[in-house]
C-alpha cells in the first residue's frame, strides 16, 4: 500500500553497529521498545493493515495506526495518530516509515516522518524533539545494552498550537 | 525563503569533557571521523586544518571556543575545485549535560546560495556523528566513518556535486 499524499518533513538518519536484523526486533517488539521509546510499549499485529499501537507504561493508548508497509528486516512504514491527548487526536494521522540498509558491519536507519497535511513548525517541532532521542537511545541500547534515558516534556508551543487547531 | 541549514541532534552516555576532547583533540578525531586528523590551537581566530595522511580536506578558523559547551569554525572543504569555489560555511557545536547523558547539537550553516558542500555535508554528518557516539560508548567508531569508507565516499560526493554544478 502505497502513501502518495504524505509528504516528508522530518527525517533522522543514524548509523548503528548491529545487523539489519537486529534493528528490526528493537524497532518491532515491546521488549525493546520499552526500554528506548520513553517506557512505550509496542503492539503490533504483523501484517499489512494490521493494527500498531504504542502505550504507554499507565497503560494508556500513546500513538494508534496501522501497518502500511511490511518488508522485514528492511522497511517497516506504519500510519500513526497521537492519542495520549484529546485535541492530538483530532489532528489528520501521519505516516512513520524506517528504512533500514545494511551497510558492511554497521545499517543506516532512517526514520521519515511524512504528513499529509500542511503541519506547522510548531508541531513538527514535536517529533522533530523526539526523534533524536529516541534512536539516539536504540543505537546505544543494540550497542550497549543500555538505553539512554532522558525526560522530556512535549514542546509548550506544540501544544498550543494544537489547540488553536482544534 | 529560509536559509539552508542542517542539524543533526544527538544523546550520547559520555561526560562534556569526554566530549570535548573527542571533538578538539585530533589523536581522538582520527579514531571516529573517516581517520580525519584535526589541528589547531584553539586561539581565537586560530587556523583549523583537517587532514587526511598528508591530503588536507578542510580548511578553517575558529570562531567560538568555550571548553565543555560550544565550539565553532569555519568549513571550507579543500578536496577539489567545486568545493573549493564556494566561500567558507560555518560548523557549530553546542553541548548540553542532561542528567548522566549529553545532548549534541551540531548546526551547520552559512552556506553559499546553491552550496555543493550543503548537499555533501548533510549526508556525511549523520555517519561522523554516529560513529563518534559509538567512539564514546564502545570505545571504536564505525566502519562507514574508516579512513577506507572515506576515500571510497570522497569521490562520489566530488562527482555528485560535479553533476549538479551548473
Amino acid at each position: 500500500m502505497s502513501k502518495p499524499d504524505f509528504v516528508p518533513k522530518t527525517v533522522y538518519v543514524i548509523y548503528i553497529a548491529a545487523s539489519a536484523e537486529q534493528v528490526w526486533t528493537a524497532l518491532t517488539s515491546a521488549e525493546f521498545t520499552r526500554q528506548y521509546f520513553f517506557g512505550r510499549s509496542l503492539e503490533m499485529e504483523a501484517k499489512v493493515g494490521g493494527t500498531f499501537i504504542l502505550r504507554m507504561p499507565d497503560g494508556r493508548v500513546d500513538v494508534q495506526g496501522n501497518v502500511a508497509e511490511y518488508d522485514p528486516p528492511r522497511r517497516l512504514s506504519v500510519t500513526w495518530r497521537v492519542m495520549w491527548n484529546e485535541d492530538m487526536r483530532k489532528l489528520p494521522e501521519c505516516l512513520v516509515t524506517y528504512q533500514i540498509d545494511p551497510l558492511g558491519d554497521a545499517v543506516r536507519l532512517t526514520m521519515t516522518e511524512a504528513h499529509q497535511w500542511d503541519v506547522p513548525d510548531q508541531i513538527l517541532a514535536g517529533g522533530r524533539q523526539g526523534w533524536p532521542v529516541i534512536l539516539s537511545s536504540l543505537k546505544s541500547l543494540l550497542e550497549t545494552g543500555k538505553p539512554i534515558v532522558i525526560k522530556m516534556e512535549p514542546p509548550k508551543d506544540m501544544l498550543e498550537a494544537i489547540k488553536k487547531r482544534s | 525563503m529560509d536559509k539552508p541549514v542542517f542539524v543533526y541532534v544527538t544523546y550520547i552516555a559520555t561526560t562534556p569533557e569526554k566530549l570535548w576532547q573527542a571533538l578538539t583533540d585530533g589523536a581522538f578525531t582520527q579514531q571516529y571521523w573517516a581517520g580525519i586528523r584535526l589541528d589547531s590551537t584553539w586561539a581565537p581566530g586560530a587556523s583549523v586544518t583537517f587532514r587526511m595522511g598528508d591530503e588536507i580536506y578542510n580548511t578553517g578558523a575558529v570562531l567560538a571556543y568555550e571548553p565543555h559547551r560550544r565550539l565553532s569554525y569555519s568549513w571550507k572543504v579543500e578536496i577539489h575545485e567545486v568545493f573549493r569555489r564556494e566561500r567558507p560555511s560555518r560548523v557549530t557545536f553546542e553541548i548540553e549535560p542532561m542528567g548522566s547523558e549529553v545532548k549534541l547539537t551540531m548546526t551547520h550553516d552559512d552556506f553559499d546560495p546553491d552550496s555543493k558542500v550543503l548537499g555533501a555535508v548533510s549526508n556525511g554528518w549523520p555517519m561522523v556523528l554516529a560513529s563518534l557516539k559509538s567512539f564514546l560508548e564502545i570505545g571504536h567508531g564505525l566502519a562507514v566513518s574508516s579512513p577506507e569508507a572515506a576515500k571510497r565516499t570522497k569521490e562520489k560526493v566530488i562527482a555528485d556535486a560535479q553533476a549538479t554544478a551548473s
